[in-house]
């Protein structure tokens, strides 16, 4: 039908309108892709979420219902963990930030005179990646044991009370988390923070502002997209992480965050509706933080 | 358009319905959404499914089977050749593709249910689930029925304890691979007194450094038999809930460190665990590995016993030559071989005379060729019904999720 759109007609006639169509028509593998692989199974997720179990059913059967109290039993059994998981993204966007920020600051700003160490560093920031995820979190697991040198050291100095322990905590989760998004943080900041114009800071300095009051006043506002996109990058993917905080990694009982639960109820418990509904519970809040975000910080501009 | 319309009134209707759909813009976003929604259905639609039927065997013209099955499972060279499995291919000259796809019966469940709900091939012809697993796949009739013509080592070489059992009697659909214990191993240099009841597990010299399986059946087996229950026998919620509330209270005073499947062995190696419970062959295969470090008992009270299984989904397009292979693995000797690699419990009669000759100790290990002792002391977990596997379930994930 579209080819038949080219042959029929004169150009001069159908100009615009055949401008159109061809936008369509290159527009279409998009279009499709996105249904095929968005919409469809968003819609099947939604559908997933209001099942009902089939009555004296098997393990894992489910029919098509409307079920809304699939959320209701999703947010009080589950709202522990939903908190968590925000809570622990909160501190892990947070503890990547304050880390970044310098990182970012020196390999954008203070290295320029110097070219090769602003690469060489940019690659040290990047290089881990080079390395599965996986086998780095597992690393940091035999790091952070409770025989190992980090927790024994620390046990020598009392800074640790001999009977605790670290992994399987919340805090290696929240550690794992910030370690593992770090570099999401920080291109992003640097990507910015390498375009700063450091007359603005001089400037700053020249009208008598405190080195920390330019920062704050100049440096900061300016480099607000890069702390944007740096936050966002971080922190959506790291509230629905099910790598961290899962007991074969730095995880424990205790840790269980949202991603370990949709993780749990869909695989082993094989309950399809209660792990549907907490995934579109996940995805709902985020996507209302992220707007709430991006008003507040008046960025819009990157929506 | 102006071709005439059909004769047949039916056809006729449908050509004018077409027509008057108009292709607007949003007709067609509004016709992509309906679309969606059908092919999401289609996809999510439960009910009024047939019975499935075995697919068609090209076993005679395609020499090759494939068999998915769990690490550590086979006998294997340094060089990553399988011995026993190249006397396979040498003796019936089928080619055997080994997979180590499974890590975990759920998630390998979670890959395959799919294709095993409608049919279709899963991409192995034959895989090794365990015993509550092929119990539900056999519930659901996912399974392909055995036809012993092709496997006389089964009927000659089975052992008779495994020949009924209440999911599959008369062993219609599955055959098992190996058998093994859930018990308690500790860490020698730490707990130099060692082990040997699962309330040890409990001392408080040992808070925040116990481990426990992510499966049920293992870890509420080895707690349940500690209370004097009979796990293979006609036990309820009272049992089940008093072994779990020695579970939730161990996991709440932090005494037990963590709950997980496959790879306890790590918190073993780097000693965040210092004593768990274990499956039995793992820790030979660890002493063996890491330095002989640790040691594994069958509790006083004693242990589950548990069997993974060998079976043949409906899919699966080489079935014959899959039941060839099983029956490869019914002899004796290529038994014995297995055996003296995994550590774990041949079901082949005359495996352990196999076996003396080739290693004269491997027939006093007690976890390869237990002794009616040692047998006595162990319990099979009782099949549970659906509706127990659900809240069950339901309540130990609930405790492995702290909820």
């Amino acid at each position: 039908m579209a080819f038949a759109a080219f042959a029929t007609g004169t150009a001069k006639e159908q100009a615009p309108r055949r401008k159109s169509r061809i936008a369509l028509l290159l527009l279409l593998p998009g279009i499709l892709y996105m249904m095929l692989f968005f919409l469809v199974p968003l819609v099947s997720l939604v559908m997933t979420s209001l099942q009902a179990p089939v009555e004296f059913g098997d393990i894992g059967e489910y029919e098509t219902a409307f079920r809304w109290e699939n959320y209701v039993v999703a947010i009080s059994t589950y709202g522990e963990h939903i908190l968590r998981s925000f809570g622990y993204a909160l501190m892990a966007t947070i503890f990547a930030l304050l880390f970044s920020y310098p990182l970012a600051y020196f390999i954008g700003v203070k290295a320029r005179p110097w070219p090769l160490l602003q690469k060489l560093m940019l690659v040290m920031v990047i290089a881990p990646f080079f390395i599965s995820f996986l086998l780095r979190t597992l690393a940091w697991k035999s790091l952070l044991s409770d025989e190992g040198f980090l927790v024994s050291s620390l046990k020598a100095l009392s800074l640790m009370a001999p009977d605790a322990h670290f992994t399987g905590t919340g805090a290696a989760v929240v550690f794992g988390l910030t370690y593992n998004f770090i570099p999401f943080m920080t291109l992003p900041l640097y990507a910015n923070l390498e375009r700063l114009d450091t007359r603005l800071v001089e400037a700053g300095g020249d009208l008598y502002a405190r080195p920390a009051t330019t920062f704050f006043k100049v440096t900061v506002p300016l480099s607000m997209p890069g702390i944007v996109s740096g936050v966002l990058l971080t922190f959506i993917p790291a509230a629905g992480d099910y790598i961290n905080a899962s007991p074969q990694f730095l995880g424990g009982p205790s840790t269980a965050m949202i991603g370990n639960v949709i993780e749990s109820n869909f695989l082993v418990t094989n309950n399809y509706p209660a792990a549907a509904s907490l995934s579109i519970i996940l995805m709902a809040v985020i996507l209302v933080m992220v707007v709430v975000y991006i008003k507040r910080s008046g960025t819009e501009d990157l929506l | 358009m102006t071709r005439p319309l059909p004769q047949d009134p039916m056809l006729r209707r449908l050509v004018l319905q077409a027509q008057q759909a108009q292709f607007s813009r949003r007709n067609v976003l509004k016709g992509m959404g309906v679309g969606a929604a059908a092919l999401t259905l289609a996809a999510c639609s439960s009910g009024g499914q047939s019975e499935l039927s075995p697919a068609t065997d090209v076993s005679d013209t395609e020499k090759v089977v494939r068999w998915d099955n769990w690490s550590y499972y086979l006998d294997v060279t340094d060089g990553g050749d399988y011995p026993s499995l190249d006397m396979f291919e040498a003796a019936t000259g089928i080619k055997p593709t080994y997979t180590e796809a499974i890590d975990d019966n759920n998630s390998y469940y979670g890959k395959i249910k799919d294709q095993l709900k409608l049919g279709q091939d899963i991409g192995a012809d034959i895989a090794c689930m365990t015993d509550f697993m092929v119990s539900r796949l056999i519930r659901f009739g996912y399974l392909a029925p055995l036809d012993y013509a092709n496997m006389p080592n089964v009927t000659a070489n089975l052992v008779p304890a495994l020949k009924d059992l209440d999911y599959d009697p008369g062993r219609k659909f599955t055959l098992p691979w190996q058998g093994g214990f859930a018990g308690i191993a500790w860490n020698k240099k730490a707990l130099p007194g060692g082990l040997t009841s699962v309330s040890d597990l409990w001392d408080p010299s040992l808070k925040g450094r116990v481990g426990v399986l992510s499966e049920l059946r293992d870890t509420m087996g080895c707690l349940m038999l500690d209370q004097g229950t009979d796990i293979s026998g006609d036990w309820g919620d009272d049992e089940f809930d008093q072994a779990m509330a020695v579970l939730s209270e161990n996991v709440a005073n932090g005494q037990i460190r963590n709950i997980k499947g496959n790879s306890y062995s790590e918190d073993l190696q780097n000693e965040d665990t210092l004593a768990a419970i274990v499956w039995s062959g793992d820790i030979t295969m660890l002493n063996e590995e890491a330095g002989d470090r640790w040691e594994f008992a069958l509790p006083a009270k004693g242990g589950p016993l548990w069997n993974d299984n060998f079976m043949i989904p409906m899919g699966a397009t080489h079935k014959k030559n899959a039941e060839m292979l099983i029956n490869h693995y019914y002899d004796p000797e290529i038994a014995a071989i297995v055996a003296a690699y995994v550590n774990y419990i041949p079901p082949v009669v005359g495996a352990k005379e196999a076996a003396i000759a080739i290693d004269p100790e491997l027939a006093e290990n007690q976890l390869i060729f237990p002794n009616d002792e040692t047998l006595a002391n162990s319990k099979v977990f009782r099949t549970l019904t659906s509706e127990e596997e659900q809240k069950y379930g339901a309540e130990f994930q609930a405790l492995i999720l702290g909820a």
